[in-house]
C-alpha cells in the first residue's frame, strides 16, 4: 500500500518536473516549480527525513517561489525566441535520458549493506546533549559546513545589494507591490503573523530534540516578515539601518567567534566548551536564526533603491 | 528498502528532466528553473542513500540529511543571486532599448 503511494508520488514528481521544464511560459513554469517543491517535501517525509522536508518546503519551494514569481513580474514579456534548430529538442532529450539512465544504474548498483555513519552519530550524540541527530550533525559534527553555509547566504545578500545603484546601499528596497495591499492581505497578515512567529520560534526551540532547527525557523520568521510587508503592516526597512545590519552579521560572526573560542575552551576550532555544550549550541542557534530570518527576507526584497527615489 | 530504491530512481529521472530543461530553455529564467529541478533530483538520490543507511535506531543516516539541508540553502542562494542579476540585466536592457530605437529612426 505504502509502496503504491510512493510510486504515485514519484510519478507526480516526474510530471511536476516535466511541467517546469516543458512549459514555454515563465509564470506557469514557476507555479509548477512551487508545486514540484511541495511534492519533493512529501517525498522527504516518506524518506523519514522530516528536517529536510521542512527545509525543502520552506526554502526550496516557499521562499524560492516568492523570489521567482517576483522575477517573473519584473521581467518584460520575452521577445519571441528565434526558432531553435529542429534537432535541438530530440538531441537534448537523448542526452537527458542517457544521464538519467546512467544515474539509475548507479542507484541500482549501490553497495549492500549500505555504508552509514548513523552508528558514529549515535555514539557521539549523548556528549552534545541534543536529541535530534540532524541538528547534532549540523551544529557539532559538521559545524564547518553550517558556518560556511551562513557565509554563503550572507555573500548572496551582498551580491544582491551590489546590484543597487546606490554604492552605500542605504535606501529602502522597492516594495514588493506598488499598489496598496488589498484588505484581505492586510487581514491575513494581522491574523497569521502572530501564529507564524510562534510556529517559527517553536521550530527553533524544538529543533534540539525534534525535527526543526535554525534554518526552518528562520525561513518561517522571514516569511512572516514578508507577509507583514505585503499586508502593509510594516514598512520595508532601510538597508542602512544599523540594527538590521547587526542582526544580519550576528549569525555568521557569532558562530565564527564561538569557533575561535573553541581553541581556548576545547582545544579545537569550532569545539564547544565541555560541560556547557548545549547552552552554547542554543545561543549559536538563536543568533543564526535571527540572521537567517533577516537575510532571507532582505534577499527576497531585492537591492535597495536609489537614495533619491526612496 | 524498496521505497528508498524507488525514490532513488525518481531522483535519477528528475536529474534527466533538469538536464533537458537546461539544454532547451529559451530564456535565463527557464535555465534557473532547470538547474533547480536538477538539484532536487540530486538531493533525492542523496535521500535514498540516507534512507538505506538507517542504523543504530535512526530511521535514516543523519549525515547525508544534514548535507542536503546545507545543499538546499546553497542552491537557494545561487538562485536568488541569479534572479537578481537577471532582473538588473532586464532593467538595463529596457533603459537601453528606447535609445536604440531613437537612433534607428534618425
Amino acid at each position: 500500500m505504502s509502496l503504491l503511494f510512493d510510486a504515485v508520488l514519484c510519478l507526480l514528481l516526474l510530471l511536476g518536473a516535466l511541467g517546469v521544464v516543458a512549459t514555454g511560459a515563465a509564470r506557469p513554469a514557476v507555479i509548477a516549480f512551487i508545486g514540484y517543491g511541495l511534492l519533493l517535501g512529501l517525498a522527504w517525509v516518506r524518506l523519514d527525513a522530516v528536517d529536510v522536508a521542512l527545509t525543502e518546503i520552506a526554502i526550496g519551494s516557499g521562499i524560492s517561489g516568492v523570489v521567482l514569481l517576483h522575477c517573473v513580474r519584473a521581467l518584460p514579456a520575452p521577445p519571441r525566441a528565434p526558432a531553435a534548430h529542429p534537432m535541438l529538442r530530440p538531441l537534448a532529450a537523448a542526452i537527458a535520458v542517457a544521464i538519467a539512465a546512467a544515474l539509475a544504474l548507479a542507484v541500482l548498483a549501490l553497495p549492500e549493506p549500505a555504508p552509514t555513519r548513523a552508528a558514529d552519530v549515535a555514539a557521539a550524540l549523548p556528549a552534545t546533549d541534543l536529541g535530534n541527530p540532524v541538528t547534532g550533525v549540523l551544529l557539532v559534527f559538521r559545524a564547518l559546513d553550517t558556518l560556511l553555509e551562513k557565509v554563503v547566504l550572507f555573500l548572496s545578500l551582498v551580491g544582491v545589494w551590489a546590484l543597487s545603484r546606490d554604492p552605500a546601499c542605504r535606501g529602502r528596497p522597492a516594495p514588493l507591490s506598488p499598489e496598496p495591499a488589498p484588505a484581505p492581505s492586510a487581514f491575513l497578515a494581522r491574523v497569521l503573523a502572530p501564529i507564524g512567529v510562534l510556529v517559527g520560534l517553536y521550530l527553533l526551540w524544538a529543533g534540539a530534540d525534534h525535527p526543526g532547527g535554525a534554518f526552518q525557523s528562520g525561513a518561517v520568521l522571514a516569511a512572516m516578515g514578508l507577509l507583514l510587508v505585503m499586508g502593509d503592516q510594516i514598512r520595508v526597512p532601510a538597508a542602512g539601518n544599523r540594527s538590521l545590519r547587526l542582526l544580519m552579521l550576528a549569525g555568521p560572526f557569532g558562530f565564527l567567534a564561538v569557533g575561535f573560542a573553541g581553541w581556548a575552551t576545547a582545544g579545537v576550532f569550532l569545539g564547544y566548551p565541555p560541560g556547557a555544550e548545549k547552552a552554547v549550541i542554543i545561543a549559536v542557534e538563536v543568533a543564526i536564526t535571527l540572521s537567517i530570518a533577516v537575510t532571507l527576507a532582505l534577499i527576497v526584497l531585492g537591492p535597495p533603491a536609489d537614495e533619491g527615489r526612496s | 528498502m524498496t521505497g528508498a530504491l524507488l525514490f532513488g530512481l525518481a531522483g535519477a529521472a528528475l536529474v534527466g528532466c533538469g538536464v533537458y530543461g537546461l539544454l532547451t530553455a529559451s530564456g535565463a529564467l527557464g535555465r534557473i528553473l532547470g538547474f533547480n529541478v536538477l538539484g532536487g533530483g540530486v538531493f533525492l538520490i542523496f535521500g535514498a542513500v540516507a534512507r538505506r543507511g538507517a542504523a543504530a535506531g535512526f530511521s535514516a543516516d543523519p549525515v547525508p540529511q544534514a548535507l542536503v539541508i546545507t545543499g538546499i540553502v546553497v542552491a537557494f542562494c545561487a538562485t536568488a543571486l541569479a534572479v537578481a542579476l537577471l532582473v538588473r540585466l532586464s532593467t538595463m536592457e529596457a533603459r537601453a532599448a528606447p535609445a536604440d530605437a531613437g537612433e534607428k529612426e534618425t
